[in-house]
């Protein structure tokens, strides 16, 4: 017995660290069925009757919508910018690409809160009330960063050899961006768009600075956990969970798949 | 994932000189985009932050006066705070390296098929909200959670004590929230260690806690860096750990920045606190990446 934990130590250790990861997952979860008067605090019995009426609680679908909108635009704009941004640090050489890489780092470096505080300063003095399109605004300056050095790892552990067979098969530059090189950082991409969209839905502080009365679903939690945050919530948290888990289980299916052929 | 990896990492191959003017159509947008929206925003609160009130007396109307005595007034107001932030975050930094260092070596070395599986198990509970994962641990840590109830029947907490409310529950909620940010980096910087360098550490007769001290962990220390830096950054800004978890006397630098700016409406004492914060971060992280020997963040 001894024996097996001294060799298995380092198993037994990660095995409790998941345990700890997952201890408020399966809270968030099995209160999602909880039969939660107004407040979802204690247990007070199952029921699906959440599952059923995910919008039942006031704004709660409001707000998930709004944090779907917003997600999905800076994710779409972020994903380009940033992309554009690590095709010309992965592929060119240019006057100025230390200070690039500065300023690519610089806004990951910054504290949330300095970041949105600053936003809203700019657009209080520039006379810009805060909402919609400011928070659009916000997430795609946060999220560019992440984009870049996403993808830009993912052109780095290109094999060159590939762009350059193409080009002795009489491929233009053009062509074999097209039907090479993209398609090969295409999942770099991908994975890039998934992070800034998590990013942006997730994101509280800097909203909360640059959304004035717009609510979105990490605002409607914060708001509402002062008076009890309906099991409505739970539902949503655990949906998105789910999602995401799928999505990313199916993406790691599909490359090992392909690697396989 | 692979950001970690590439935060950790310097991009390798650059080649292939192409038009000259292609990098910097292809920069321009997106640097336009930051120049507008991070580096003119920086500039127009550092601006902000030596304005006093106006003539007028009206509520949240402050003229530029240059007056650089608010930096002096802003600390003092927020010393407590201030050491706080960094206390808290500096707990949560060291409990998290030592939750995510033996969980990334696992990973690393010992999980054989079952690597890319478990990566996305450590990245998963993420996927929830950062705000109902809070909620959450309010939850486990209260009066009536798990926690409370075996500590009180260990004795260890008195019939009356709890959890929530306290020191403890902040730096906890801290600790859990910023963890990928720490696992992800280590576990890119040791899952590129050629796993010989190990067998020739231990072909020289090092022990096996030798060859930790000696190669193991010396090869893993950009993910050290990295990791201690992604988690500590948004770990010292943070308040909204302090405000679901902590009481009044846990209140973080966060919390008096988000207070100064909606509450009392005074932009020019949470323009300069923010700028304090920024410079303290700024400089501490710089010392730290010169201790620690590698640069190689971008």
């Amino acid at each position: 017995m001894k024996r097996w934990l001294s060799k298995n130590l380092i198993k037994v250790y990660a095995f409790l660290a998941f345990v700890y990861l997952f201890i408020p997952i399966a809270y968030t979860m099995a209160f999602s069925f909880n039969n939660a008067g107004k407040s979802n605090l204690t247990w007070r019995g199952f029921t699906f009757a959440n599952w059923q009426n995910p919008c039942g609680a006031p704004q709660v679908c409001n707000a998930l919508g709004n944090s779907l909108k917003i997600g999905g635009i800076a994710t779409l704009i972020a994903t380009i910018l940033g992309t554009m941004i690590a095709f010309a640090l992965g592929r060119h050489r240019f006057r100025g690409r230390s200070a690039v890489n500065l300023l690519i780092f610089l806004p990951m470096a910054t504290p949330e809160i300095v970041l949105g505080a600053s936003l809203l300063a700019m657009f209080l003095n520039l006379g810009i009330n805060p909402g919609f399109w400011p928070t659009v605004i916000a997430h795609v300056m946060f999220c560019i960063s992440f984009v870049v050095v996403t993808v830009k790892a993912r052109i780095a552990s290109l094999d060159p050899k590939l762009e350059e067979a193409a080009m002795d098969l009489y491929a233009t530059e053009a062509e074999t961006f097209r039907r090479v090189t993209l398609p090969l950082v295409m999942p770099g991409i991908f994975g890039a768009a998934l992070l800034a969209f998590s990013l942006s839905f997730d994101d509280f502080i800097i909203t909360n600075f640059n959304s004035g009365t717009l609510t979105t679903f990490p605002k409607f939690v914060y708001i509402s956990s002062a008076r009890g945050i309906p099991p409505q919530a739970n539902v949503i948290g655990s949906t998105m969970f789910i999602l995401a888990l799928a999505i990313v289980l199916a993406g790691q299916f599909v490359s090992s798949r392909k690697n396989r052929v | 994932m692979a950001f970690v990896a590439a935060v950790t990492k310097r991009s390798g191959a650059v080649r292939g000189i192409k038009r000259p003017s292609t990098p910097y159509l292809l920069l321009i947008p997106g640097l336009a985009w930051l120049f507008m929206f991070f580096i003119y925003p920086l500039i127009n609160l550092a601006g902000t932050s030596t304005q006093t009130p106006a003539d007028s007396g009206e509520v949240g109307v402050y003229v530029q006066s240059f007056r650089f005595a608010n930096y002096i007034d802003a600390f003092s107001g927020a010393r407590e705070q201030f050491l706080r932030s960094i206390i808290y975050a500096l707990i949560a930094t060291l409990l998290a390296l030592a939750i995510s260092y033996p969980l990334a070596y696992a990973i690393a070395f010992k999980s054989g098929k079952w690597k890319n599986l478990l990566l996305v198990l450590v990245v998963a509970p993420f996927f929830t909200s950062f705000l109902l994962r809070t909620v959450a641990w309010k939850q486990i840590l209260g009066n009536e959670g798990p926690v409370v109830a075996v500590l009180k029947f260990l004795h260890i907490l008195g019939p009356q004590a709890g959890l929530t409310a306290s020191a403890f529950a902040v730096v906890t909620g801290m600790t859990y929230n910023f963890l990928p940010f720490m696992t992800l980096p280590l576990y890119a910087s040791l899952e590129r260690i050629d796993p010989r360098t190990l067998e020739a550490s231990s072909d020289l007769y090092a022990n096996g806690i030798t060859t930790f001290r000696k190669v193991t962990f010396p090869l893993s220390l950009p993910g050290v860096v990295a990791g201690t830096l992604l988690t500590f950054i948004p770990a010292a800004g943070d308040y909204i750990n302090a405000t679901l978890l902590g009481n009044p006397r846990t209140k973080m630098i966060g919390n008096v920045i988000e207070a100064r700016f909606f509450d009392i409406v005074d932009y020019p004492t949470a323009a300069a606190l923010s700028f304090m914060l920024m410079a303290a971060i700024l400089i501490m992280v710089m010392v730290y990446v010169r201790k620690a020997g590698t640069e190689e963040l971008v």
